[in-house]
């Protein structure tokens, strides 16, 4: 292995580590706040993706009607509930949110030439229809259950990948798709050619890294949501709903996945069920970070992306292998060091 | 997702219940899973079959197993045990064949697989005697890469494939030909279909600088190599294999493809097939229904695999329904009977000529070498 070689690995390791230290940010929030590990994290990316790849080739995605369906059980259920409750004036919002906004959006991505229009509207058109399924997801899966132990809200987040998974294979078919490259640059230093669109990677996703920090030390939301993190009911009795911090957990979570899947997608093939390993390898990032610490887990991510990259040079059939059995002594260690509280539930 | 097998279930065991004497045909695809690239074209044809032969109703009851084995053969059982059929189909993969082969064996049941390894009726024995193939064997494919590699004057080689059976299949059988054939093997890497990167693998093969690669992979999974590959700057042949033959592959590998040698079933090129080739009106004749029914541009050479087993059930089944009814022990006998006694069929992939043996039955005609040309598939001479 010379110099270049080892840079060109070096490239595509940070590439991949970026996306998955992205996707371990978005399990540890979601961890903190709602204690769900969020299973089908991955399946946001895949949905981000092939969402975007749909556009591009003037169809429908099927991620449309996924989010009209949910919306269309949420806003049932919510309106029953204030009937129930006799809360007649939250009525028109409910509908409104749920109904209204994903059909108006189905009615505009169904008026408007799809694949003619620029890359920066199609971005935003895939995060608006894939962004809202993280929060009505909350909604109807674990808002009902939110005081579930761990173990019930993981079966139940598990369950929830397999049905997602199923979906994106009737919606999107078995086979991938790639989206074209965001661009074609590419930068010469030294012997090592830098892809132009590694660079973006990187650059998106310390944007994205930054902007949560900021989000989440500046915005009143973003103080809530820690708050909730330390201590739910402390932060439930300063007036902080749950359901809230939940749905904007999931919001953000959604957002990261599907801005993640965007980003990757010119890099690789993505397939129906491709989110699942991507996210995977996320986990195993936020796993070193304890699911606790963002910058534990973000460096985290980004070792498994190098070790997955060199891994694959040196002995390719066990890469897998390699960067999942990592996984145990990072457990070992920190079982050793950690003093291990029982977190009253 | 397995529900929607379910109403086609309800249907065919009504009709079952009515009229006893109709045949019966338990088929069991992966239309989901991995393989599902492969299956859905294969459930898809399995709905164009013909209603009818020889006057009697035929009933297709399929059931989708997931690319999973124990699925596989679960499906096999509750077709023999619940539906009391008298022909298997299926599966999909060489795993789950296999797995199918003690099924079909113990329960006396002539079963018809999809799937391309040799092994599965090879060496022929007491229970592969009910198991025969459409699909042709690893080793036929093979063999077109490595002719066209030696008149292409390759002296070296790199494999690079998925790290499953997949894979390994085609590494064995790769390696033991190209080593009779005195072509040098000089890298081995492996990877996931899933993988969102092979840069690694594919600097370590370029370092060992081969004259051509072959991307032991299926569907559109097989074109990350290749697009590292070129995006690398290699310059050399770039050889895949046959479970690449759909467009889907073509779409996304895009012009990374191009120039890229394939070997594949000839219905991938029907309309290019010289006139003199036997299964031209065949090949043809599917390729249009197909695409009548599932859109222009849909086909694949998997799909195929079905039709043909439809077209063997078609000319066996006259033979067997003159010595039995259908749904007795006698009748999968005199099928089976039938089945091995086939001679000069012609189907979409070719000629069969199955023998007490060979329970393929397919001859060279059944494989040619297949470029990619400006996003199309070119028949290479």
């Amino acid at each position: 292995m010379d110099l270049q070689i080892a840079l060109l690995l070096g490239q595509d390791g940070i590439t991949n580590g970026a996306i998955y230290a992205l996707l371990s940010l978005a399990l540890v929030l979601v961890f903190t706040v709602t204690r769900v590990i969020f299973i089908p994290q991955g399946e946001f990316v895949a949905f981000g993706a092939l969402t975007l790849a749909s556009l591009q080739t003037g169809v429908l995605p099927g991620t449309l009607w996924l989010l009209i369906g949910l919306g269309a059980v949420a806003g049932l259920i919510d309106t029953v509930f204030a009937l129930r409750d006799r809360q007649l004036q939250r009525i028109p919002r409910i509908l409104g949110i749920n109904l209204a906004l994903p059909l108006a959006l189905a009615g505009l991505l169904a008026n408007i030439p799809l694949s003619s229009l620029g890359l920066p509207i199609q971005v935003l058109l895939t995060l608006a229809v894939v962004v809202p399924l993280g929060p009505l997801i909350y909604r109807l899966v674990f808002q009902p259950i939110a005081e579930a132990s761990v173990l019930v809200l993981l079966i139940v987040a598990v369950s929830v990948h397999v049905t997602l998974t199923g979906l994106g294979l009737f919606f999107f078919g078995a086979e991938g798709s790639r989206t074209p490259s965001f661009t074609d640059a590419s930068f010469e230093i030294g012997d090592a050619m830098i892809q132009g669109q590694t660079l973006l990677v990187v650059a998106a996703s310390l944007t994205l890294i930054v902007a949560l920090y900021l989000f989440f030390e500046r915005t009143l939301w973003g103080k809530a949501l820690r708050a909730t993190a330390m201590n739910r009911t402390g932060a439930r009795l300063m007036g902080i709903s749950a359901t809230m911090a939940g749905k904007l957990s999931f919001s953000v979570a959604a957002l990261i996945g599907a801005f993640s899947g965007i980003l990757i997608s010119p890099i690789t093939t993505i397939y129906y069920d491709s989110g699942f390993l991507i996210g995977l390898k996320g986990f195993v990032g936020a796993i070193v970070g304890g699911l606790g610490s963002y910058p534990l887990a973000a460096a985290g991510a980004v070792m498994v992306g190098l070790l997955e990259s060199y891994s694959s040079f040196w002995a390719s059939a066990f890469k897998e292998v390699i960067v999942f059995t990592l996984i145990i002594p990072v457990l070992v260690w920190r079982s050793l060091t950690t003093r291990h509280t029982e977190e009253e539930e | 997702m397995k529900g929607r097998f379910i109403v086609a279930g309800i249907a065919a065991c009504l009709c079952a219940s009515l009229a006893t004497a109709d045949i019966n045909v338990g088929v069991t695809v992966s239309a989901t899973g991995p393989a599902a690239s492969l299956g859905i074209p294969e459930k898809n044809t399995i709905a164009l079959l013909p209603p009818t032969i020889a006057g009697q109703k035929v009933n297709y009851i399929v059931l989708d197993d997931a690319s999973d084995t124990t699925t596989a053969v679960k499906n096999a059982r509750k077709l023999i045990a619940e539906n009391k059929v008298d022909l298997l189909i299926g599966s999909t993969t060489t795993p789950n064949s296999l797995a199918m082969i003690d099924v079909a064996a113990e329960s006396e049941t002539p079963m018809i697989s999809m799937a391309a390894a040799a092994r599965i009726v090879e060496p022929m024995d007491e229970k592969r005697a009910w198991v025969f193939k459409v699909a042709q064997n690893d080793a036929q494919m093979v063999l077109a890469i490595i002719e066209n590699m030696t008149n292409a004057n390759v002296r070296s080689v790199a494999f690079m494939g998925f790290a499953d059976a997949y894979g390994e299949g085609w590494w064995n059988e790769f390696a033991r030909i190209a080593e009779a054939r005195k072509i040098r093997i000089i890298g081995n890497e492996r990877y996931q279909r899933n993988d969102t990167s092979v840069t690694g693998q594919v600097l370590k093969l370029l370092a060992a600088k081969p004259d051509a690669i072959l991307i032991g992979a299926a569907g559109t999974p097989a074109a990350l190599p290749q697009k590292t590959l070129r995006e690398r700057g290699f310059k050399g042949l770039i050889y895949q294999s046959s479970g690449v033959a759909n467009s889907d592959f073509l779409r996304v590998c895009g012009k990374d493809c191009e120039a890229a040698l394939l070997p594949a079933g000839p219905v991938l090129v029907a309309a290019q097939l010289p006139d003199s080739a036997p299964n031209k009106k065949i090949a043809l004749d599917y390729v249009g229904r197909y695409e009548a029914a599932y859109g222009k541009g849909s086909v694949s050479t998997f799909g195929a695999h079905a039709w043909d087993a439809g077209l063997l059930l078609a000319a066996t089944a006259p033979q067997a329904l003159k010595k039995a009814a259908p749904g007795t022990r006698e009748f999968r006998k005199a099928l089976r009977d039938a089945l091995e006694g086939v001679k000069n069929l012609t189907v979409s992939h070719g000629v069969i000529n199955m023998s007490a043996q060979d329970h393929l039955g397919f001859d060279q005609r059944a494989r040619v070498m297949v470029r990619v040309e400006n996003a199309g598939w070119k028949l290479a001479r």
